[in-house]
């Protein structure tokens, strides 16, 4: 049900009733390796491509997802993702794999909150009963599109970012009462696209925290609630920059928030001593560490209510090339514990 | 204030000032003299290789660059497929980019990443997808330069 400008309210409380989460090896060093389901010391994972082995870690945390659930691809209605390659290809070919109907999204590294509210509005409105959804990013496949070589030894300055090998995947089903002590997701608020004019494509936290800000503000608005409403607000992947300068922009909003309560999935998956500079990134990143950790943790009964923002970047290499700034986007997705 | 910053509204200068502050700067100093340092082990390296072929070969002072050179391009080409170049340069900055040792892990980085599609389209495509600028301009600067001694040659002015 719309609520407010831009935003919807899941009557019916869609249920997150399973999640798979798999990784590399950056990840398997990382704070959370635990959240993981699977874990591989490789950036190849035994194949010959790193997109196909992108593809590969998308399947993973898929048929995790059915054999946690205990289901078949057949049960599943639909498949809602998407990711950081070209004409998202390895989400497709997955979906090639598992054959499920699909839809194949794009929102950069904020895919994994686009999906999840698409999937909730469809369950919620009974277009179906059992979806798929989730994103996931491979660092060297996202490093050779969107900047150079693997092993080209090019300066990276302190603002950049180190994009996640991951694929976070949940199954968000009708709520019909059988599943217990499983979060249901409540609303969601779509973002609109905001560009500040930022034009470093090192520094992409600085360039997604005016669109963060932007949703979390419209999303106060649009459910009449404030920060208090909620035990922990995330951000997909703003960084050390994006975080501290959203935080601002909040704060002069006159949004009154704990700053312990403003966290950012791409500051929580590394531990501090990872040469990741500015922090974690890509569409991986808030999905893994929303599906492994975060849910984990709500269940453990450590946050009832969470608002998870994530965010992207809607740049290409040649949209940077040809002197453009960067657009930016963010979608939030209110989840609590029943 | 750059034609960039001119094309901004004020809003968006003004959210420039505010992330600016939160802005982790680079590290200028500190990159200056460790690019001094890689950039003067690498050279130090090439020199005590020039001095090796002079002195244990047919080499004079003259002829030895050549050999050199193709010695530092091997090295640096080694330490790229082990995937070491690349942390030198994360250290290095300048210091590592600048020297020929640079061009090389540049032409061989390609060459490596875009093996996966194929001999021809991957690597022959794009192996001087990073190196192809360093040519183009550096053989149009040869260019003009000799054209300006000939014309100078010409002139009497030589």
């Amino acid at each position: 049900m719309l609520m407010g400008k831009q935003s919807w309210v899941f009557q019916n409380k869609p249920v997150i009733a399973a999640t798979g989460v798999t990784g590399g090896p950056f990840e398997a060093n990382g704070k959370l390796a635990a959240d993981f389901d699977i874990l591989h010391d490789d950036l190849w994972i035994d194949e010959d491509s790193y997109e196909k082995a992108h593809r590969v870690l998308i399947e993973e945390a898929c048929e995790t997802v059915l054999k946690k659930a205990n289901l078949q691809e057949e049960d599943i209605h639909f498949f809602i993702a998407g990711d950081l390659i070209n004409q998202i290809t390895p989400t497709s070919f997955s979906a090639r794999t598992n054959q499920i109907p699909y839809f194949g999204i794009f929102g950069a590294c904020s895919t994994s909150m686009e999906g999840l509210a698409l999937a909730s509005f469809m369950i919620d409105h009974g277009g179906a009963k059992n979806i798929i959804t989730g994103s996931g990013s491979h660092n060297a496949a996202a490093e050779r599109q969107f900047r150079y070589p693997t092993e080209y030894g090019g300066q990276k300055p302190p603002t950049a970012q180190w994009t996640v090998t991951g694929a976070g995947f949940a199954l968000v089903k009708e709520n019909d009462g059988t599943d217990e002590n499983c979060p249901v997701t409540v609303s969601a608020t779509i973002g609109k696209v905001v560009d500040m004019g930022l034009t470093d494509p090192f520094n992409m936290g600085g360039a997604m925290a005016p669109a963060a800000t932007d949703t979390i503000l419209a999303h106060f608005k649009d459910l009449n609630v404030d920060a208090s409403y909620y035990d922990l607000i995330v951000t997909g992947d703003l960084g050390e920059i994006g975080r501290n300068t959203s935080y601002e922009l909040l704060t002069n909003a006159g949004v009154k928030m704990d700053k312990e309560k403003y966290q950012d999935c791409g500051l929580l998956i590394y531990k501090e001593d990872q040469p990741v500079n500015s922090g974690a990134s890509g569409s991986g990143c808030s999905a893994a560490v929303l599906y492994g950790h975060l849910l984990n943790q709500m269940k453990k009964g450590k946050y009832k209510r969470i608002l998870v923002v994530a965010t992207g970047a809607l740049l290409s290499p040649m949209s940077f090339q040809q002197g453009e700034s960067i657009p930016c986007i963010a979608h939030a997705v209110s989840i609590e514990m029943p | 204030m750059s034609s960039k910053q001119k094309k901004k509204t004020p809003e968006q200068q003004k959210y420039d000032i505010l992330q600016k502050k939160h802005e982790t700067k680079r590290p200028v100093l500190k990159n200056c003299l460790r690019a001094f340092l890689v950039g003067g082990i690498i050279c130090t390296i090439g020199q005590a290789i020039t001095y090796f072929y002079i002195y244990f070969f047919n080499f004079t002072e003259q002829t030895a660059g050549n050999p050199t050179v193709a010695t530092m391009v091997f090295l640096a080409m080694l330490l790229t497929g082990f995937g070491v170049y690349d942390h030198i340069g994360q250290y290095g900055g300048a210091g590592s980019a600048v020297p020929v040792t640079g061009f090389s892990n540049a032409v061989v980085s390609a060459a490596i990443e875009h093996r996966t599609e194929g001999l021809v389209l991957g690597v022959g495509g794009n192996i001087f997808k990073l190196a192809g600028s360093v040519i183009v301009f550096g053989v149009f600067a040869a260019f003009v330069v000799a054209l300006i001694k000939t014309i100078l040659i010409n002139w009497g002015v030589l």
